[in-house]
């Protein structure tokens, strides 16, 4: 293996998202050469999905472009994107990955000039809207892609519309016959920074996600937020895209339930509070909030943000756990079945549409870890029995932003300690 | 220093060349940007444009370069020459993108080109190139200040990374609250059982670590310096000793929240009440028999009763919730469980709050029997041998009441932060203006801190709120406001032991992250890696002291001569003084006033009767001119007649920018900068308050010139704004338009 490319004074991040990219850039802010490898198309995971962080109400890409700009700077950090680990074999401090990268069929000549999406005519679920909207399959993953480069999507590769691209690239960019990739690379150290995924929500059968339109999830309530998602920022729900304007929030859709996520998601209580405030930018006093809660957790300071919330008299708050919904056909509308609890009334209450608060699950649930690798009952990771591989972020416990850039600035400290100590080792033979 | 040889590159790709006449731009670079070399190229960012440059640089012996191209945010690694000085030009997303197609706008588009060419040129001139901060200092060793467990962490987990480290604690050993606890709540599945706190092996590691030194009993007498060379006088019984360090961190904890100030609990009324602390206690006085209360009566039923002192709206306790109490009370109630399972424990609750695996744990209490009711306590009085407790049943929604033989309250931390400087300030300002009074109360205040920094701006870290050293950013957690010192624990936030480990193991990563760019002449976040650093003339300041006032960061002080003394590794490169100074002697030597003010003054000024306004935009660079780049990007067209120029942060705009931009016929100024107030979101904490305070001082500039108040507007604009940046800029045009040009025009 080249040196100069990895060695095992090298730590892999895995995972591009907000947790990856901060430990990756400590590490590299600290000297330390470093390997993103990331398995989208582009950086940002997924808060780059998101509208409004809480409690600030400010937006994720902010952050984003503070993390790019320190990226771009940095000359002892590599990305690689559409990159996954195949196998980690070896020891702490003197690891062999194998890392398995996909073909973009698009080179680093692209200028993201945008004209080869003009010419291409087939269109492709929105890989970053949840399914929402449909993109060109010629695409720029979203307006703050890292790397800033276009993406074919394989489906039109072999067919017209692949051809047609390439014609249209006067760069050369555009690499038809790319093919997948497999590289061997030394580290030291691994950071495995794998995130989370929201729990498969039609799983929670009595709350119909899969049966009613106008049940989402939180994850595709924030598109819909997003003046820059699918419906314009628009609260438009999906059933007849008619202005949802009373709106239950479900927390604990799959968190806390044995038969589902056995443990608290921690940001589901915080992410519908400052949902509710999504309602009331766009509709002021006549967007009504209800949030169907058993223990509503926001913690520490968090603690304000509920009390502003708990002001606001567009926002209704009942302690229950939802027993079932039922739709009401006429209207498309929701009906809300469960007891509430404060004084054990029961309640079939009507709204136009229902945010299931999804579960965090780990997104190293779907992908194989190495055998090394201790997690607990839920799939987080602890990290590996011999030391020199750790987690970061929520692919470690369910954690807010704030938390899991703690945890992934932590993270780049083991990493090189882990790196600093085969150094010394390698001085003193 | 190399002579000054220019050379711009004008990169006619991306359809630059089919909307630009590219040829013309060259000869603006060329005849008025005064360019030595000028060349075209049909794809500047691939190998062979940038070979083309990197050629110029070793044999052409070009130092300063002007790329005219796509947008600085783009490309930044191919451009990247780091031994010249580089502006950037942005041709793509600044002007083809933004500026409505067809051929009725070519000549306009033509000209913003033109003028942005201009600008690049005129700007490059006056940058050098950054070499780093002369006076950095290469000490590499830490303090952590508080042996607690975050402090005990933090020292560890920097010294198995190879970093040497002094710890002060107060107190006559190491341990902190961590010392006190019986057991502690679980790290580790299947979060289960109350673990050993293991709190004697790190202490013992800390002990015989080969890299730590240990102060006991021992505070901080003074600390002075910056990153990199901090001296720190360390007060213990045998006197003062000085240590020398590149960086701190501040693991200073908490204390309880003070059980009297709840007397309606019970809190110091009743030997019977207690808090967590004093359940700590007992549990270790039982050593994991039967606990028993303070008189020595076994404990048979005892309620916890959560949030006391905490949650509190009416103003009068603690406003936040301290995140660990709830899972604490589920502990303690199972070392009664543990005990002798016939002990009635009930845990009284408004939220019961164990987030994550959490939940397991809370589910064994349940197993192990423990009673969770949800219900708000309204007094807590002695009644016979125990207590009673009355509460809100709020499930039964009824009134109702428990007896139960000891009760314990769930009570907060209070950080051990150290001065707030927001109470500093002012008494400083008095004990300096004469007050006696004022005087005494510096020297009490004085005697609360923790660090006794000398900096200018007060002794010890900005607080957040409610006394924690946070930071106020969601994506950058140890961003405090003292470059090199990071609060970790307790201290910085409330928090529970496996987070306050994880933050002291982060806070020691960010404090060596300091010293190796101390090291090295660069800054620290948000600017990490720039090597630029602020310069200041002397001779010409008139010890105003507003940069000394203003620094976000508590980088200046003052010498005894009271000039602005640059701490410069404690700088973040923001700019804050160089906007404040108003005799315009601070500047970088890849930005500064005359950087701005060339771009500014270099554009081809229509006549008054051209009908064609211009505009300047100064737009942050970390928000503003993404959004501008955005609004580019995604076609939402917006008036050829702007010009704009990125800023570090809208509080290094000087206000001359602004009065130079109109005296030379602008007819309008719009500044686009990020959030202040309460929820900021400026980078810089202060920078666009600054401003924003600075901007409502510059009417009566405009009256003094004669000028409508309309012609500078400020906004704040959040990076997603893309679409409304287009709308603002568009509006304003409409009612430059309508306003009339600046009768400023051909004065100049």
């Amino acid at each position: 293996m080249n040196a100069s490319i990895a060695t095992n004074q090298t730590i892999l991040v895995v995972g591009g998202g907000i947790s990856g990219m901060t430990s990756a850039l400590e590490a590299a802010e600290c000297g330390k050469q470093v390997i993103l490898a990331e398995r989208n198309t582009s950086l940002g995971g997924r808060t780059s999905l998101l509208y409004r962080y809480f409690p600030k109400m400010c937006h994720p890409t902010c952050g984003l472009e503070i993390n790019l700009r320190r990226l771009k700077a940095n000359r002892n950090l590599r990305v690689m994107t559409q990159t996954e680990v195949t196998s980690v074999t070896g020891k702490r401090g003197d690891y062999t990955v194998t890392l398995k990268i996909s073909p973009r069929y698009v080179n680093q000549n692209c200028t993201g000039c945008g004209e080869c999406a003009k010419v291409v005519e087939a269109e492709i679920d929105n890989p970053y809207e949840y399914g929402l909207s449909k993109t060109k399959a010629a695409y720029l993953p979203h307006a703050m892609a890292y790397p800033q480069r276009y993406v074919l999507d394989a489906s039109i590769v072999g067919a017209a519309d692949g051809e047609k691209a390439k014609a249209a690239c006067k760069y050369n960019a555009i690499e038809l016959d790319m093919k997948t990739e497999t590289v061997e690379l030394k580290v030291g150290a691994v950071i495995w920074a794998t995130g989370w995924k929201p729990y498969d929500a039609a799983k929670i059968q009595p709350y119909g996600y899969d049966r009613f339109d106008n049940v989402i999830t939180s994850l595709e309530f924030e598109r819909l937020a997003d003046p820059h998602g699918p419906t314009g920022g628009k609260l438009l729900r999906p059933s007849d895209g008619k202005e949802a304007k009373n709106i239950a929030f479900i927390q604990c859709a799959g968190s806390r339930d044995e038969n589902h996520l056995r443990h608290c998601s921690r940001i589901c209580c915080m992410a519908s509070l400052k949902q509710t405030q999504y309602v009331r930018e766009v509709y002021g006093d006549e967007g009504k909030s209800t949030i169907y809660y058993i223990d509503i957790r926001s913690i520490d300071r968090l603690e304000d943000f509920y009390q502003k919330v708990q002001q606001d008299s567009a926002v209704k708050f009942v302690k229950s756990k939802v027993a079932n919904i039922k739709l009401h056909e006429e209207t498309n509308d929701l009906i809300l079945h469960g007891v509430d609890t404060e004084g054990y009334h029961r309640y079939a209450a009507q709204h136009d549409l229902v945010v299931l608060a999804v579960g965090m699950e780990p997104e190293s649930n779907g992908i194989a870890l190495p055998a090394d690798m201790i997690t607990d009952s839920s799939g987080f990771i602890e990290g590996s029995k011999d030391g020199g591989q750790f987690s970061a972020g929520a692919a470690s416990s369910p954690l807010d932003v704030n938390r899991s850039v703690q945890s992934a600035t932590a993270a780049s400290l083991r990493a090189i300690q882990v790196v600093h100590k085969t150094s010394a080792t390698e001085g003193a033979r | 220093m190399a002579e000054m040889k220019t050379a711009a590159y004008i990169c006619s790709g991306c359809e630059l060349g089919n909307r630009l006449d590219v040829a013309q731009l060259s000869k603006i670079a060329q005849k008025e940007g005064k360019m030595a070399l000028v060349r075209e190229h049909a794809f500047l960012c691939n190998e062979e444009g940038v070979q083309m440059i990197r050629d110029d640089i070793e044999k052409e012996a070009v130092t300063h370069i002007c790329i005219a191209a796509c947008s600085r945010r783009s490309k930044t690694e191919a451009f990247h020459f780091p031994t010249v000085a580089i502006s950037r030009a942005n041709l793509r997303e600044g002007v083809i993108w933004g500026i409505a197609e067809g051929e009725q706008h070519d000549e306009v588009r033509q000209e913003m080109a033109g003028d942005y060419v201009r600008m690049g040129c005129a700007e490059v001139k006056k940058m050098t190139l950054p070499l780093g901060n002369p006076n950095h200092a290469h000490n590499k060793r830490l303090l952590v200040v508080g042996g607690g467990m975050s402090g005990m962490t933090s020292a560890l987990e920097a010294a198995e990374a190879g970093y040497d480290i002094v710890i002060v604690e107060k107190e006559a050993q190491l341990g902190g609250w961590a010392a006190k606890l019986w057991k502690r709540v679980p790290f580790k599945q299947p979060f289960a059982e109350p673990q050993d706190t293991g709190l004697a092996e790190l202490a013992g590691k800390v002990s015989s670590h080969p890299r730590i030194s240990v102060y006991l009993s021992s505070t901080i007498a003074e600390t002075s310096g910056a990153p990199g060379r901090f001296s720190v006088q360390v007060k213990g019984a045998a006197g003062i000793t000085t240590e020398e360090v590149g960086g701190i961190v501040q693991a200073t904890g908490f204390t309880t929240y003070d059980i009297n100030k709840l007397p309606e609990l019970g809190g110091g009324k009743s030997a019977n009440v207690i808090d967590q602390a004093g359940m700590e206690a007992l549990a270790r006085t039982a050593n994991g028999a039967a606990i028993k209360r303070a008189d020595g009566k076994e404990v048979k039923s005892v309620v916890f009763v959560q949030c006391a002192g905490q949650r509190d709206e009416s103003g009068t306790h603690l406003p936040y919730c301290s995140g660990h109490c709830c899972a604490t009370s589920v502990k303690q109630a199972m070392y009664f469980k543990d005990a002798n399972p016939q002990v009635d424990t009930v845990v009284m609750y408004t939220d019961l709050r164990l987030p994550g695996m959490g939940e397991d744990f809370y589910r064994s209490a349940q197993q192990k029997g423990v009673i969770f009711t949800k219900g708000k306590v309204s007094t807590v009085a002695a009644s016979g041998d125990g207590c009673e407790v009355k509460f809100r049943d709020l499930i039964l929604d009824e009134d109702t009441a428990l007896n139960a033989d000891l009760v314990v309250l769930a009570t907060g931390q209070v950080p051990t932060a150290g001065v707030n400087l927001e109470a500093w300030n002012p008494i400083v300002t008095a004990a300096e203006g004469g007050s006696a009074e004022a005087k005494q109360q510096r020297v009490e205040m004085q005697k609360t801190s923790v660090l006794n920094l000398n900096y200018r701006q007060g002794p010890d870290m900005p607080q957040l709120k409610n006394g924690f050293n946070d930071s106020h950013f969601i994506c950058f957690p140890y961003e405090t406001r003292r470059t090199g010192i990071y609060a970790a624990g307790p201290v910085r936030r409330p928090m529970d032991m496996l987070q306050a480990t994880e933050d002291a193991t982060g806070a020691a990563l960010k404090a060596i992250q300091t010293v190796e760019n101390a090291s090295l002449g660069r800054a620290a976040h948000p600017r990490s890696g720039d090597l630029s650093y602020p310069i200041v003339r002397l001779e010409g300041c008139t010890q105003c002291k507003r940069c000394t006032v203003e620094c976000p960061f508590g980088a200046i002080d003052e010498d005894e001569r009271r000039f602005p003394q640059f701490n410069e590794s404690r700088c973040r490169r923001c700019g804050t003084c160089m906007g404040a100074c108003p005799v315009r002697v601070i500047s970088f030597e890849n930005y500064s006033v005359d950087t701005v003010g060339n771009q500014i003054k270099s554009i081809d000024m229509p006549d008054e009767f051209s009908e064609k306004p211009r505009i300047l935009i100064l737009a942050c660079e970390n928000d503003a001119y993404p959004a501008l780049d955005m609004a580019g990007l995604q076609h939402h067209v917006y008036s050829a007649f702007v010009r704009a120029i990125p800023v570090r942060c809208m509080g290094s705009v000087n206000t001359i920018w602004i009065t130079d931009a109109l005296n030379s016929g602008y007819d309008g100024v719009m500044t686009m900068g990020c959030k202040h107030g309460d929820n900021y979101q400026c980078h810089f904490v202060k920078g666009s308050e600054l401003a924003n305070y600075r901007l409502s001082k510059i009417e009566d500039n405009l009256k003094q010139m004669g000028l409508e108040k309309e012609r500078v507007i400020s906004h704040e604009v959040a990076i997603t704004d893309s679409a409304r940046v287009a709308e603002l800029i568009n509006d304003y045009v409409a009612k430059i338009q309508e306003i009339g040009m600046s009768p400023m025009k051909g004065f100049n």
